[in-house]
């Protein structure tokens, strides 16, 4: 090893200690449910704003989307700004009215005043679907990481690193639970910032703090010149790449209210409240960040080789923010370009790890809360067994989701998260929004919502050219595509919309109606919701 | 919590019927609290979509405009994404602004009547 690569290794030791010491100290202070679900809503609204953001900010923005704008300019920072004003849809229609409504999973607000068995079962699996998707991605920033960060190109050490990281997102989670996971995302967030602050500091420094300056070399650099600067390069083709682009749109700014992992940190803060105070907080973060990824992004594209050979091209754009940690540190070689590699490889690999405690913890919530308490047990269950039942879900899940990361390491990230948010927009959203203002909606409609906005979803990406039939492929020998678009969101999620309306329609539901007053109350005013654990 | 997890365990649906529901929803407070909550997200919804729609809808069909080079290097596609940017911080702000002024006295005061009704029944 160089002296390099132990200092990139000691970072990512470190990380993962100091992780690992704040998992054990918070399983100190966590019994029963309450805690290890919604970490004993005791969080303050500041403090789950930064929990909110680090579970957002997640190997999608901080390495995809960067990469997306060094590879192909202007069009890489639609992701930026969908995945920004996404939260307004988040804040105004979903947070507050959420944390009145729910409890510890998703589906708890649509159990609210539906049938429990069918509405749990329909929500659970959606959640997974959801979870798994956006697992992918972060274990393929950690498999890009690696091949980096240690010059192996061998396939077995990057399938042992995403083992590595599937057991440790294991341990965050069966061991610290929601408080745990809620901690290791603050202490993620602040690391990022700091990381990202730097980096972009280091890069408009190189330019005299001229942007203008900054855009017109990465112009220059790339050979791509005004058009890399402008809307088009990736998504203006033709019309199919053109609807393309709408769909990814649509999918950015609908998705995120309706991510699993985003709306059960809601439940973390005693109060509606406090859930806005956090979401204005992630707003800021959130923003902050997002527009540090036009520096990044433009600065790789400057000061970078991105050609078709380059390594940043070779990874998808993966690599591009570490190796530009690189370039302005001193380049490669030289010892400052070797501690900001390092680092920032650590930064990213903190941010991957706390990403994936995340959504594990979802999923397993969602399958021991919804799946086993409620549909299996019908609530004959004692709190210490739905979590013990949530920990091996964990278990599960996470090796699902190393069992499929391994083969889609060819994808670029935030291009994988954006399929996550299609997902999420399709099967979640139309349910959630329906539930909470539609007093008609009932229990047929909510599951047509699901099933149909998944459905819809899932077999129209495994019809893409992202699953066959392009050279980046995920199957490369077969061909079976016939849907056109990458992102299937304008389509599937209207159909989310158009099932929960014909499922609530064509049933009749009385109870469902009656209860949409008690919710109403509940959900507006805050009254009978639950409470802060008072230990 | 124990009347929350009564339901949650035996019945099919999850509210609680509690008539102190039915009576607060048919208050007139809280139909001026639910009023004046849609007339702000509702407008504002349907405004920042649009909004960003333009933005996606001009990227893909309004190249020309959009390559327009304002100042440097400094197109009117970088200045309306940045103004995404702004105007999302800025109906954020909005929001809270309206809802700590206008709907959250309101709902306090809802609170305070649920909590009432439901203390005379579990003194503590």
């Amino acid at each position: 090893m160089t002296n390099s690569e132990l200092l990139t290794a000691a970072l990512f030791i470190a990380v993962v200690l100091v992780t690992v010491g704040i998992t054990f100290w918070a399983s100190r202070q966590s019994s029963g449910a309450s805690d290890f679900y919604a970490g004993g809503r005791q969080f303050s609204g500041f403090q789950n704003g930064m929990a909110v953001s680090g579970d957002y900010m997640s190997a999608a923005s901080f390495l995809g989307i960067s990469g997306l704008i060094a590879l192909n300019g202007y069009d890489g920072f639609l992701y930026s700004i969908g995945f920004l004003v996404a939260w307004l849809v988040a804040l105004l229609l979903v947070a507050e009215l959420l944390r009145n409504s729910g409890r510890y999973t998703m589906a708890d607000q649509l159990a609210y005043r539906m049938q429990q068995r069918p509405v749990r079962t329909a929500a659970a699996t959606s959640t997974v679907v959801v979870s798994i998707f956006y697992l992918l991605a972060q274990m393929v920033g950690a498999g890009a990481l690696v091949t980096l960060l240690l010059g192996v190109e061998s396939e077995s050490v990057k399938a042992l690193v995403i083992v590595g990281v599937g057991l440790l997102m294991i341990f965050y989670v069966t061991v610290g639970g929601m408080k745990g996971t809620t901690w290791v995302q603050i202490v993620k967030a602040v690391l990022l910032m700091a990381g990202t602050v730097l980096i972009t500091f280091l890069v408009l420094a190189k330019f005299s703090f001229n942007f203008s300056d900054l855009l017109g070399a990465a112009a220059e650099n790339t050979g791509k010149g005004d058009a890399f600067l402008q809307p088009g390069l990736l998504y203006g083709a033709n019309l199919t790449s053109k609807i393309d682009f709408i769909s990814l749109g649509l999918a950015l700014v609908l998705g995120t209210a309706g991510l699993p992992h985003i709306l059960i940190r809601f439940y973390t803060v005693p109060t509606a409240k406090a859930a806005r105070t956090s979401v204005m907080w992630a707003i800021g973060l959130i923003g902050s960040f997002y527009l540090m990824t036009l520096a990044l992004g433009f600065g790789a594209a400057a000061l970078l080789d991105t050609g078709p050979e380059s390594e940043v091209a070779t990874s998808n754009g993966n690599l591009a923010s570490p190796l530009l940690a690189e370039a302005v540190g001193g380049g490669e070689g030289s010892t400052g370009g070797a501690i900001l590699l390092a680092l920032i490889s650590a930064v990213a690999f903190a941010t991957i790890l706390a990403v994936v405690a995340g959504l594990t913890l979802t999923s397993a919530s969602s399958v021991a809360h919804d799946l086993y308490a409620n549909v299996v047990k019908k609530g004959a269950v004692t709190e210490k067994e739905e979590v013990r039942v949530a920990r091996i879900a964990a278990f599960v899940i996470g090796g699902v989701a190393i069992a499929l990361a391994i083969p889609a390491q060819k994808l670029n990230i935030a291009f994988l998260v954006a399929l996550a948010f299609a997902v999420a927009a399709s099967a979640n959203l139309p349910s959630i929004l329906y539930n909470l203002f539609w007093r008609r909606f009932n229990t047929r409609g909510a599951t047509w919502a699901i099933y149909g906005g998944l459905i819809t979803c899932v077999v129209l990406v495994a019809s893409s050219p992202v699953v066959s039939g392009s050279e980046k492929a995920l199957f490369t020998a077969h061909d079976w595509s016939w849907f056109p678009l990458a992102n299937p969101g304008i389509i599937s999620i209207p159909a989310g919309f158009f099932f929960g309306w014909l499922g609530s329609i064509t049933s009749k539901e009385p109870e469902s109606e009656d209860s949409y007053d008690e919710l109403e109350v509940r959900a507006l005013t805050g009254a009978g919701a639950e409470q802060a654990v008072v230990h | 919590m124990s009347e929350q997890t009564h339901h949650d365990r035996q019945g099919v649906h999850q509210r609680s019927d509690h008539p102190i529901y039915e009576e607060l929803h048919d208050s007139p407070d809280f139909d001026d609290l639910r009023r004046r909550y849609r007339r702000f997200a509702i407008p504002w919804t349907v405004a920042f979509l649009s909004w960003y729609l333009l933005y996606v809808i001009m990227s893909n069909w309004a190249h020309d405009f959009m390559s327009i080079k304002l100042f440097g290097n400094i197109n009117v596609a970088l200045v309306f994404g940045l103004l995404q940017f702004a105007s999302t911080f800025f109906i954020a702000w909005l929001y809270a602004r309206y809802m700590n002024r206008n709907v959250d006295p309101l709902a306090r005061a809802l609170v305070a009547r649920y909590d009432t009704a439901i203390g005379k029944e579990n003194p503590r």
